[in-house]
């Protein structure tokens, strides 16, 4: 079997939210840690798209942070391509990593310079890792790049606000492409997107990841989304993976509480006017998560263990599951 | 009588490059206690029809023609005092974001007590008692203790919530929403939906439910709108409308909508965007991403036809109805 291309261990990130010094020593207050993200491991084969989903803040967009680099990692290890990603290496010596991992984000408004025109956007990659040798293959590459996109290359002349939010995200994605990456993460790529743009947009990103052999981790809050896009999804819930499991599977057969209540609150276009189980609660603070298992406040099926001891991540069936009642066998099917 | 009655309703914003017409001739109505759901991308004039209902349309915005009545009288030409004896007593208004709603510098029982009595004859024992009540039916947790919080310390999904309170406290006859759980995280989403609708079939009061999510539709409205372009291209029961749409755009919005359980294929796509409001081509706006347009449809605006059962669409071309 061939390695994984990216293979997350341990990964871990914590973010310092205490007062300032002199007010928490007047309190007698000990320093306060976010924990974002509290050790997820997983592994991405190549040509493979992973998902990772869950509510705001458990912690999905900072996983993706770390992985291309922008964010540093309070723990754990990043092999990408059997290198180990070392966050204390120089800029330099991290560059022929960094060219082939690149980044699409939610916001196609906010992540393009609005001065700059758009070749000049989508060549930055070319320039800053010396890919182009003089100006006419700098400008023979955005051409294709703006092409393979379903852009034409004329287009390269204007600015960003002469275009759609659609047409915005192909910019991005044409730009994430430049350096010839393996590995893209999409965070969020078509959320502020219409549904018929969307699709679009999600359609190209087949069509590349087939073209080019392209390997996806996508961060979305949207089950359907990751429904259409996923061969591996990762549930998140305050900072851990609840759940990992093949997209049929998990889709088919969700075993985790959390990940079940996610699926039932899927509006659904078949099932119309159904009544759903009431879902109770909001999801907790993750300065002080709840003890044991961090799910058990609103968990149908939270007993005395769940409360103190915290689930490991363990095999059941092809998933793999963090969930005390899933490995007691107590949850009904 | 239906309870509202929009006909061939224009809203308009003048520019100095000429009028730019945001709602162009769109005409529905809604019964009492019915769920009526407007859906359509950013820019079709779901929004602006909505807020030209409440008397909230931003200047220059302005409706330019037709009439909006309500209980039979009109609306869109009273006073804005007048008009806003209606807002509030008669229509309720929720929007995206609940801190549009509320004031930031008054305690929600303060809010909701100052909305009860500006429009019911009660005194402050009475009100308060009331907005308690309130708060307990939209299932705020402690609601003796939470009607002193400010707003800053509820979560959005509280928060969205006390809004519904407010618009619900004076048993108004019609609610405007609009898109009322896009802010949302997606469980809240769905705690917000059951309860507007529960709150609604309860009290018997109609809902214009405006949103670009079709699976809230789906799972709240009675019929639905759809809106392209400012106009209207379909309307209908929201089950024949999601099962045998007619117009091809209501058809390929459909097929666009990505489906869990429908396996990792591709997508139906609608090439091209919706114009822009200054680019509105002539004919049927549609026509430029149509699969099925013919000459008619470049030159000839179609109106809004029967096609079924209490279902209409604006279309030369109607998508054929599927047999068996």
């Amino acid at each position: 079997m061939t390695r994984p291309l990216v293979e997350v261990e341990g990964l871990a990130r914590r973010f310092d939210v205490s007062r300032p010094w002199l007010a928490r020593l007047l309190a007698r207050e000990p320093r306060r840690f976010l924990h974002a993200v509290a050790g997820v491991d997983f592994a991405i084969p190549r040509g493979t798209t992973m998902a990772l989903v869950g509510e705001s803040g458990c912690g999905k967009s900072t996983v993706a942070r770390m992985l291309v680099g922008l964010l540093r990692p309070s723990a754990g290890r990043i092999v990408f391509d059997g290198t180990p990603l070392d966050p204390d290496a120089g800029r330099k010596a991290l560059a022929p990593i960094r060219r082939r991992m690149q980044m699409i984000f939610q916001d196609p408004y906010a992540s393009l310079d609005p001065r700059w025109r758009v070749e000049a956007i989508v060549a930055e990659p070319l320039d800053a890792f010396g890919l182009v040798r003089d100006r006419a293959e700098r400008r023979e590459r955005v051409a294709e790049l703006l092409r393979a996109v379903g852009l034409s290359p004329a287009d390269g002349r204007k600015y960003p606000h002469e275009f759609s939010g659609g047409q915005r995200q192909r910019i991005s994605i044409a730009r994430a492409l430049a350096s010839r990456p393996d590995f893209l993460v999409c965070d969020e790529p078509t959320s502020a997107l219409d549904v018929s743009v969307q699709a679009q947009i999600l359609n190209l990103m087949k069509e590349l990841q087939e073209q080019l052999g392209l390997t996806y981790l996508l961060i979305s809050h949207n089950l359907a989304v990751v429904s259409v896009m996923a061969d591996q999804v990762g549930v998140m819930y305050l900072g851990r993976i609840v759940e990992l499991a093949p997209a049929d599977e998990l889709f088919a057969r969700p075993r985790h509480p959390y990940t079940r209540l996610l699926l039932d609150t899927v509006p659904d276009l078949e099932m119309r006017r159904r009544e759903r189980a009431p879902v109770a609660g909001e999801v907790p603070s993750p300065i002080d998560p709840p003890p044991g298992c961090a799910f058990h406040p609103r968990c149908p099926f939270a007993e005395r263990r769940c409360r103190a001891e915290r689930p490991a991540l363990l095999p059941a069936g092809p998933a793999r599951v963090a969930c005390h009642a899933v490995e007691e066998g107590r949850l009904p099917a | 009588m239906a309870l509202l009655e929009v006909e061939d309703l224009v809203v308009e914003f003048p520019t100095r490059r000429g009028r730019l017409v945001a709602v162009d001739r769109v005409s529905f109505s809604i019964e009492a206690g019915e769920v009526l759901g407007m859906v359509g991308e950013s820019g079709a004039g779901k929004s602006l029809t909505g807020m030209a209902i409440i008397g909230l349309l931003e200047p220059p915005g302005r409706i330019a023609g037709g009439a909006i009545r309500f209980e039979g009288r009109r609306i869109d030409d009273l006073p804005p005092e007048a008009m806003r004896r209606i807002r509030g007593r008669k229509i309720g208004a929720i929007f995206q974001d609940p801190l549009t709603s509320l004031n930031p510098l008054y305690t929600i029982g303060r809010q909701l007590e100052e909305t009860i009595r500006t429009h019911l004859d009660l005194d402050a024992r009475a009100a308060r008692a009331r907005a308690i009540a309130l708060l307990r039916e939209v299932g705020i947790p402690a609601p003796e203790r939470r009607i002193d919080a400010w707003p800053h310390e509820l979560s959005g999904g509280m928060r969205q919530r006390v809004v519904i309170a407010l618009a619900l406290a004076a048993e108004p006859a019609l609610v405007v929403a609009d898109e009322p759980t896009t802010a949302l995280d997606v469980s809240i989403q769905a705690q917000i939906v059951q309860l507007l609708k529960r709150l609604c079939r309860e009290h018997g009061t109609a809902v214009l439910l405006v949103t670009h999510d079709m699976g809230v539709i789906a799972e709240t409205a009675d019929r639905v709108a759809v809106m392209y372009a400012g106009r209207l291209v379909e309307l209908g029961p929201v089950e024949a409308v999601i099962r045998r749409p007619r117009h091809p755009y209501t058809r390929g919005l459909m097929g666009a909508i990505p489906r869990i359980g429908a396996g990792k294929g591709r997508l139906v796509q609608i090439e091209g965007a919706m114009p822009r409001l200054d680019a509105i081509p002539p004919g049927c706006a549609f026509h430029p991403r149509c699969p099925r347009a013919v000459e008619r449809c470049r030159l000839e605006r179609p109106e809004l036809a029967p096609v079924g059962p209490a279902h209409a669409a604006a279309c030369w071309r109607l998508e054929p109805e599927p047999t068996g």
